[in-house]
């Protein structure tokens, strides 16, 4: 078996298949993305971007997911604190809990949603609020399935904070509000930040979930990803294209930011 | 003051992970077991199932397989230029900021009917767009980062010197490989494999555009559960999305019983 | 700050770390905890910061019953084991912040901070992190910071454990002027006697929760009060006229110097053995004691006994034999101070350069 891997063909070719995988599935589809939006010229591409409802999509997505964000960092930020500084019962249960929303698959997640705050739910009854098919449903999607990004991204570093640095701070006057904001919070941060874009970038992208509950009524709750679905369906996918390049451009950029956020936290 | 911020977590993780979870497991009761038993028995849910299924298990296999490779390669080969590895480093995560939507419109765009791939295979007798085999490729792509992402920081971790120790030994790759690199990325890629599992299984926009949806030749598991809601059939989504978050729940307990394994997050 | 402790208690579930510990510390005096790891040392100087609360006992400073005070108001420095800098401060942000917390004014913060920079010898460094400082570098910082505030009382938590053996003297002797300089009550907590006694004024020696014996190093030398004291401080010799040791003949007899060598510190031989020849004196062998993986012998300089070990690679020597005795460094004392005095004969009289 050994000489049989030894051989320098075996190994020339292990090479080259897993590089031909590498380019032919992540590679050239992005390129492709687009090239393809910009085949029927620039023009085209310039109107099917400022078509009134792709940049309505567009907008709605980003001031969306900036509001889930907001809300995963005040939620996410004492649920960390929570699970690392306190001891209590359930503890443990929490701590796994938390993954949830990366095993369950969006749709099901968006499912539930409809069930829970739909026409034929307690929601509705009790409070007369149809929250479905209205912005804070989107909102509860976006919220679910980028729960756990910034839990997980302030948890090490809050582990990983020494004690005797909040003491120090003691015995050197500062109270425990000052300490916490000006030692503990520093440290958490970067993860906090990290966390953060990794879920709104996360949100921006999120079709599955919003699909089913967004009723996407053009300009009031189609989200950016649910319009582009709209295009390819409707036989657009020039359209679609152009709109994926925008989502896509930002995207990457905030890809970028994070990449520069994790190596800047490493040299510290 | 901790009394509150501990009460608090407990409203908000019950609200927003607890209920849901129980809200699916009771509504699929609504119309009882035998309501239950006929939604999952309807033929196109045993179809839906079925392609979930073979699309999970080929693309967990293919993916480990590049994902391990490629990871070795990012990280250890010296073959590969230090510029082309932190550029490809970068690249890797692409699919991550990608929303699936645009995935699978990609394949479409590249391998569709109307395109010079597309009409090649069709030719030969493979359709891809609006078949099983670009499902795959779509659900390829979603999941491509996932098993790099856990098995180069371990790589990295380790350092090489006990392969080359294994070599000064004697052992050639594919022994070392096995004898002294397997054993210590292997909750790694179990993690990874986890994760690529039910992120598959999971995978819903993509797999809707590529696919076309056709009920009873292309349709998934989780593209079934959106037709029967856009259909008013809640109780038959009920059962499917029941089914989904059973599975869920096994490979979220895999996940953190793994998690542990791994150590190093 | 005047320092009196009473009945002090801790115990952890059934663990007892500090078992009815009482004293009283003098203003401006240094003091070490000495004793084993886990013997309650740290402990009790936690309780003094208020970082840990006593079971039961109590803690006076200055007359004033300081139980219920948070660290935040107790007017001390402390400086940790592992330093303890807020990693995401510059060094003067980290030596300003307890002034900060004071709200005092710019301008007398820059003048304070600028005023300890110098002290600890770190001028030029203000602005950098203490991820790129060295370990003693940090250190420093760390005693700084501690300072700004001008605290009662500073507490040092084995501040040299983790430094480096060459720089370690070099820092002891720098904190020791530094500390009497200012003239501020300090106690600090180590496992390490030398630097125990080269350092401190008093010595307290705590092991299994419990305070064996007070004292200057001197007492604790020569008048051991328990058995645990006296097999910790091991045998040293108790010198009163290091005159008649070759090599100390200046130490002046007036100011009723003693001198306590440590048994590492005293090097025995046979005449031709030892290199410098020049710095040894005569001595004569009265016992000799077989230490399983050494000899422990007993000498007699003139009217004066001196212990130390010989190898057992060595040559054996008999009791009544006349030796060489080198006496590498003492540490000496009189009422006033202490110091360390290496041989000024060891410098070898022809140098060659190469």
């Amino acid at each position: 078996m050994n000489s049989l891997f030894r051989s320098r063909t075996w190994s020339y070719s292990f090479r080259s298949i897993v590089i031909i995988y590498f380019i032919g599935l992540i590679i050239i589809p992005i390129i492709s993305i687009y090239t393809q939006s910009f085949s029927s010229g620039i023009l085209n591409f310039w109107d099917n971007i400022s078509d009134p409802l792709a940049w309505k999509a567009v907008f709605l997505t980003l001031k969306l997911a900036g509001i889930a964000t907001i809300t995963n960092i005040l939620i996410g930020t004492m649920i960390g604190w929570v699970l690392v500084r306190y001891e209590f019962p359930g503890k443990s249960i929490i701590n796994s809990l938390i993954d949830l929303p990366f095993a369950l698959p969006t749709a099901v997640a968006g499912f539930i949603i409809l069930l829970l705050l739909g026409p034929s739910s307690i929601m509705f009854e009790w409070f007369g609020l149809s929250l479905v098919f209205h912005e804070p449903a989107i909102v509860v999607a976006m919220v679910f399935v980028t729960f756990p990004f910034v839990i997980r991204g302030l948890q090490p570093l809050l582990e990983e904070l020494d004690k005797s640095e909040e003491e120090a701070a003691y015995t050197l006057g500062s109270s425990k509000f000052r300490t916490f904001f000006q030692i503990i919070m520093p440290t958490m941060l970067p993860g906090i930040l990290s966390g953060g874009m990794l879920a709104f970038s996360r949100g921006l992208a999120e079709f599955g979930a919003v699909v089913l509950i967004a009723g996407n009524i053009p300009g009031k709750t189609l989200v950016a990803s649910v319009y582009i679905f709209g295009e390819i369906e409707s036989n657009n996918p020039q359209g679609a294209a152009a709109v994926s390049v925008l989502l896509l451009t930002i995207s990457f950029i905030i890809l970028w930011f994070i990449n520069k956020l994790s190596r800047g936290g490493n040299t510290l | 003051m901790r009394r509150l911020w501990i009460s608090l977590t407990y409203v908000v993780i019950t609200l927003l992970l607890v209920v849901p979870l129980y809200k699916i497991f009771t509504g699929a009761w609504a119309q009882g077991f035998d309501g239950f038993i006929e939604a999952i028995a309807r033929p196109q849910s045993l179809h839906a199932l079925k392609m979930t299924a073979i699309i999970v298990v080929t693309v967990t296999v293919i993916n480990t397989f590049f994902g391990v490779m490629l990871s070795l390669y990012l990280v250890r080969a010296t073959w590969l230029s230090r510029t082309i590895k932190r550029l490809s480093n970068s690249i890797v995560d692409l699919p991550f900021a990608v929303s699936p939507v645009i995935g699978g419109l990609m394949i479409v765009l590249l391998l569709g009917p109307n395109t010079i791939m597309g009409t090649f295979f069709n030719n030969i007798g493979v359709q891809i767009v609006y078949a099983l085999p670009g499902m795959i490729l779509a659900t390829l792509f979603v999941t491509f980062p996932i098993m790099i992402r856990e098995v180069m920081p371990v790589l990295q971790e380790i350092g090489d010197q006990q392969e080359q120790a294994a070599s000064t030994l004697g052992a050639y790759s594919w022994y070392t490989f096995w004898k002294v690199t397997w054993p210590n990325i292997r909750f790694g890629v179990i993690y990874g494999v986890v994760l690529t599992v039910a992120r598959s299984l999971g995978e819903f926009g993509a797999v809707l555009v590529v696919s076309g949806n056709i009920i009873n030749k292309t349709q998934t598991a989780t593209t079934l559960v959106y037709q029967d809601v856009e259909n008013f059939n809640v109780v038959a989504a009920n059962a499917i999305a029941l089914v989904l978050a059973a599975f869920s729940i096994m490979l979220l307990l895999l996940m953190e019983w793994t998690k542990k394994r791994k150590g190093v997050h | 700050m005047h320092i009196q402790v009473k009945d002090l208690n801790k115990s952890f579930g059934n663990f007892q770390a500090v078992n009815n510990v009482s004293f009283e510390i003098e203003k401006g005096k240094l003091i070490g905890f000495l004793g084993p790891s886990g013997g309650g040392k740290t402990s009790i100087l936690r309780m003094l910061a208020g970082l840990e609360s006593p079971t039961s006992g109590d803690i006076y400073f200055h007359g004033k019953r300081v139980n219920d005070l948070p660290p935040q108001e107790r007017g001390i420095g402390f400086v940790f084991q592992n330093y303890a800098l807020f990693k995401h401060m510059t060094v003067f942000d980290n030596i300003a912040f307890g002034l900060k917390v004071k709200k005092q004014d710019k301008a007398y913060i820059k003048e304070r901070v600028q005023y300890l920079v110098e002290l600890t010898g770190l001028k030029g460094f203000e602005h950098r992190y203490p991820h790129q400082l060295s370990g003693g570098q940090r250190q420093r910082v760390a005693f700084a910071r501690a300072l700004a505030p001008e605290p009662q009382l500073l507490l040092l938590d084995e501040p040299f454990a983790a430094i480096d053996a060459k720089i370690r003297t070099e820092l002891r002797t720098w904190l020791k002027d530094m500390i009497s300089e200012l003239g501020i009550t300090s106690i600090f907590v180590t496992h390490d006697q030398e630097e125990a006694i080269e350092v401190a004024d008093e010595i307290m020696i705590i092991s299994k929760g419990e305070l064996e014996q007070k004292g200057t190093p001197w007492e604790i030398y020569k008048n051991p009060q328990t058995p645990f004291v006296a097999s910790f401080i091991g045998e040293s010799s108790v010198i009163e006229n290091i005159q008649f040791i070759r090599g100390f003949e200046d130490v002046s007899v007036d100011e009723g110097i003693k001198a306590l060598i440590r048994p590492e510190y005293i090097e025995v031989g046979r005449p031709g053995e030892i290199v410098l020849a020049s710095a040894t004196v005569d001595a004569l062998v009265k016992h000799l004691h077989f230490r399983g993986s050494e000899w422990m012998v007993e000498l007699e300089v003139g009217d004066q006994k001196l212990i130390t070990y010989r190898s057992l690679e060595k040559e054996v020597l008999q009791p009544g034999e006349r030796v060489k005795v080198l006496v590498h460094r003492a540490y000496l004392f009189n009422d006033e101070k202490s110091w360390i005095m290496e041989n000024p004969l060891k410098v070898d009289p022809l140098p060659v350069f190469i």
